[in-house]
Parts: C-alpha cells; sequence; structure tokens
C-alpha cells in the first residue's frame, strides 16, 4: 500500500487538521470530528447536519457553508459516525427553528443518527427531523434488506435543501423538499479499480485487469456483478439504462444529471462518461437542464464512477441554482 | 455475575477480537466494509480504559459503562449494536438473563431477524442454550455453531445485503464476533 499519510489510525484526525487551516472560514471541532460554519448557527433558520463515514471527500464537511450544511461530522473511513458527534453538531447549529439530519440509508449511520435524536430529545433540546436518503438503484428495495444505499442523490439534495434552508423555511417544510429530492434522485455506480483502506492496508477486493464491477457502493462493497471490461460508451448504457427503467425522467423541466469521479479516475475520463450519458438521455428524450461533472463523493482511491439522475422542477432548478458558497461546491456568491 | 468476573470477561473478549482482529477484517473485506476487526478492537481497547480510569462499583454500571463507550467510540453498525447489548444487560440480575436482555436489545436496534446472517444468529443461539439451563460453555458452543450457519446464508441487513447472492459463502463478521463474546464468557464466567 502505498499512501500519503502519516499513521493509518491518525488519517481522520490529521485530514481535519489539514481542513481547518485550509479553510480558516470554517469551525473545527477536532475533539468531536465535526465541521461547522464559522459564523455559528443564524436564529431563526433550520440548521442542516449530516454525517458519514470519511473517505468520501469533499462529501460531507466540503458541503458545509452558505447555501449548504450548517455541520457535518466526519467518522472513521467507511465508518459512521457516533452519537455524541451528531449531538454536538446538532446543539451547535440550533438557531431555534430545529435542525434536519441527513443520512445516507446505512445500517450503521441509521442507528448512530437515531441514538443520536433520541439524545437530544431526551434533552428536550432542537426539534430533530430526519430525512434518510435512498436512491442507488444497484439495490433492490425490498422490507428484507437494509433498502438502497444513499449515494450521488446526497451531494445534489445538500445542496438544495441547503439553499432553502438558507431563505428562512420552516423545518417541516425543508424536511419534505428533502424527501421530495430523495424520491426525484436515481444513482446506479461502477468500478474499475477496488480501494485501499488505511487501516486494512490492502485492497478490499480483488479485481482483474479485464473486469470491473458493476452496481458497486462507495465503501468498496463488491457490486452485483463483475463483467469484462468496455468502452465508455457500453459503460454508460449499464449504467443509465437501469436508472431510466426504475423512474420516469421524460416531461417535468429536464434532469439534474451527475457524473461523479469516486476518486482515481481524472476528470478527463468523467468527460468521456458524461458527453455518452448525455448521448443516451438524449435518445431517450430526457433533457439534461443542468450538469455537475467532477469528483463530489469519492470512495478513496477506487477508479470508477456514479451516474446520478435528479427529475426537476422550476422550483428545484431555482434553489440549484441559488448562491453556494463551500470548499467542494461555489458559485453564484 | 461479580464485577471481577465480568471484568475478566470482558478482557479477555477484548484479547479475543485483538487476536482476531486481521480475521474479522478479512470476514469484512469479503462481504462488507473491512473495518469489523479494527472497529471493535478500537472499541474494546476504550472500554478496558474507561474501566481502568474509573473503576465501576457494581455489575450494572460495570456494563452501562461499557455499552456507552461502545457507543461513543465505534461507530458503524456494531458501535451501536454491541453497545445497546452492554446497555441493555445492565437491568439483569443472572448472566442468562442479562444477555437475553441484551439481545432483545440487538433486535430491536438493528431490526434484524434470525437468518438474517447478521450477529443475532450467534447470539440468539446462544440465550437459547443458557434459558434451557445449558453451560456457559454450552451456549458458546450454539453460537459458534450459528456463526458456521451464516455461512451460506444470503444477508438481509447492513451492508453485506447489498450483495444478494454474493454474500452466501462467507461466515457473518459479526456472528464471528459475538462467538468470540461467548468463547470469552465460556472462559471467565462459572
Amino acid at each position: 500500500m502505498k499512501k500519503l499519510i502519516n499513521d493509518p489510525a491518525d488519517v481522520v484526525a490529521d485530514a481535519l487538521r489539514g481542513m481547518a487551516l485550509a479553510h480558516p472560514e470554517l469551525r473545527v471541532d477536532h475533539e468531536n470530528r465535526v465541521v461547522f460554519r464559522g459564523e455559528g448557527p443564524r436564529q431563526g433558520k433550520v440548521g442542516l447536519v449530516s454525517g458519514g463515514g470519511s473517505g468520501h471527500e469533499p462529501m460531507h464537511g466540503g458541503f458545509v457553508g452558505r447555501g449548504m450544511l450548517d455541520a457535518a461530522c466526519a467518522g472513521e473511513v467507511f465508518t459512521s459516525p457516533v452519537p455524541d458527534q451528531m449531538v454536538a453538531a446538532t446543539q451547535g447549529v440550533d438557531g431555534g427553528a430545529g435542525v434536519l439530519h441527513i443520512v445516507k440509508n446505512y445500517t450503521g449511520d441509521v442507528m448512530n443518527f437515531e441514538m443520536a435524536a433520541e439524545l437530544v430529545a431526551a434533552e428536550s433540546g432542537a426539534e430533530v427531523v430526519t430525512v434518510v436518503v435512498d436512491d442507488d438503484v444497484a439495490v433492490t428495495d425490498s422490507l428484507y434488506t437494509a433498502g438502497r444505499r444513499g449515494v450521488g442523490t446526497t451531494v445534489l439534495l445538500e445542496k438544495i435543501v441547503g439553499a432553502a434552508a438558507e431563505e428562512g423555511r420552516p423545518l417541516a417544510e425543508v424536511a419534505d423538499l428533502a424527501r421530495r429530492v430523495d424520491d426525484a434522485g436515481r444513482s446506479m455506480g461502477m468500478a474499475l479499480t477496488s480501494c485501499t483502506v488505511p487501516a486494512a492496508g490492502k485492497p478490499t477486493f480483488d479485481l482483474p485487469e479485464d473486469q470491473m464491477e458493476i452496481g458497486i457502493g462507495i465503501h468498496g462493497e463488491p457490486g452485483r456483478r463483475r463483467v469484462p471490461l468496455a468502452p465508455a460508451r457500453e459503460v454508460a448504457e449499464m449504467l443509465v439504462e437501469p436508472i431510466l427503467s426504475d423512474l420516469a425522467f421524460t416531461g417535468g423541466e429536464g434532469v439534474i444529471c451527475f457524473v461523479n469521479g469516486l476518486g482515481a479516475t481524472p476528470l478527463l475520463e468523467l468527460y468521456v462518461l458524461h458527453a455518452e450519458v448525455a448521448a443516451l438521455l438524449d435518445k431517450a428524450g430526457v433533457g439534461i437542464a443542468r450538469s455537475l461533472v467532477g469528483p463530489y463523493m469519492t470512495s478513496l482511491d477506487m477508479a470508477g464512477a456514479t451516474v446520478t439522475l435528479l427529475r426537476c422542477d422550476d422550483e428545484l432548478l431555482r434553489l440549484w441554482d441559488a448562491p453556494v458558497v463551500t470548499p467542494g461546491l461555489r458559485w453564484g456568491a | 455475575m461479580s464485577t471481577e468476573e465480568l471484568q475478566a470477561w470482558l478482557r479477555r473478549f477484548a484479547e479475543l477480537v485483538h487476536e482476531h482482529k486481521d480475521e474479522l477484517t478479512a470476514l469484512d473485506s469479503a462481504i462488507g466494509d473491512a473495518d469489523h476487526g479494527a472497529n471493535l478492537d478500537r472499541g474494546m481497547t476504550a472500554v478496558l480504559a474507561a474501566l481502568e480510569e474509573a473503576p465501576p462499583a457494581d455489575a450494572a454500571a460495570l456494563l452501562k459503562k461499557t455499552g456507552a463507550t461502545l457507543v461513543s467510540k465505534v461507530g458503524g453498525a456494531s458501535g451501536p449494536l454491541y453497545g445497546t447489548l452492554f446497555l441493555r444487560m445492565a437491568g439483569a440480575d443472572t448472566f442468562p438473563a442479562a444477555l437475553r436482555a441484551g439481545y432483545e436489545g440487538v433486535l430491536a436496534r438493528g431490526k434484524a431477524e434470525p437468518g438474517d446472517k447478521t450477529m443475532v444468529d450467534a447470539l440468539g443461539p446462544a440465550c437459547d442454550a443458557l434459558d434451557a439451563g445449558r453451560s456457559v460453555a454450552e451456549a458458546a458452543q450454539a453460537a459458534a455453531e450459528g456463526r458456521d450457519a451464516t455461512v451460506p446464508l444470503v444477508a438481509r441487513k447492513g451492508r453485506a445485503s447489498y450483495l444478494g447472492e454474493r454474500s452466501a459463502g462467507h461466515a457473518d463478521p459479526g456472528a464471528t464476533s459475538t462467538a468470540l463474546l461467548l468463547q470469552a464468557a465460556a472462559e471467565t464466567l462459572s
């Protein structure tokens, strides 16, 4: 394993130190491993808290700032943060209008956020509403599984809901909007290589040179099937087809098309994939209203990509276009 | 359950987790996200440190401290699940009753059922053995058999469930660490 680190045990703490130095506009609580906006809670504004395992940067800490999150909890690599962190984040962003927890649908994340919400309620603290993001069409959604994973839609949701919270909308409305975004987004991913968790020291799975994984998660979970390596044109089909057959994307105001890199795939290749995805959407009669292409939700050093489509209306597009000032996303300000 | 016995149990569990850390992580690499060994090792190291720093007055305080430390330090799914197990054990007088209460807490927190390929598949049979009046050693045997029985199962909870049919053929990491918990109990509890 070659990694630009000191000690595998210190990766998250060391990275947070660097992040704090690079972004003096943020406030990093190193003890609780929570990234806050520097200016503190705004009275009357709903606080947005997210978090998850580390290794997905810029998600979530890189999405803290005006127009997006108020705080993000950083867990160990690929491990959900603990309830104490979420309680500290919730208390730290409470401006009297309640707090929305944005949770990706993984067993650990859901349980830890649930325990945190119980702790906050027990201390009669802020009103907390939780929205769980589950958009990965690679996972069969049924009563008998943990349900779909939360992946790319999370990034789009944090941006859109962040804009709505910034407008001063009440908690119930902000939570409804978050659920609406989750319902309208679908994702599918693929990997060319595994990733290497620093503490494990070797790749999570073996993937021969001439093979790729389709239906990959963002924690090095192997995908649903392994197929021979294929050109980007065919990969785009394998990702877009299951998304389009899961939800109708025609009509409305078109989609936000998010082509995301998983860490080791260069932007050059992401644009190649985006062109192929756009051609398929055109053929299917789905209009692209906005695009986002880049590594925004990574899986350490995994090579590969995910495609997310979010069905939009005028309101979602307006909120998407609203100013955002975070380390990871920044426009209109 | 004396405080000394429970302390010996937790120390032995921490040792076993440390010895089997790489094995747990390897199992978790096959069907999960490769962190179970490292996380549980980190959690149990923190538990021993916490118990050392402020020795609990009685068995209930010791179990509560253990559960709270695991919830605070581990994260992932194993933090809330193992944490809840120990927190719920704190109310009972005997080991069988305590383990049963802990088991029920795990079921409520994780919403898994027997056969979902989780720690429940090792913990449930151990509780059943104890409730039937069998020894802790026999309960540990039942947990090990429960662990082995997870090998052919298709996971229906946790990250392994995302693999569908491909999750079959590997022992569940949570059931494996739970079998270690019972092995430690067999070696330390009368």
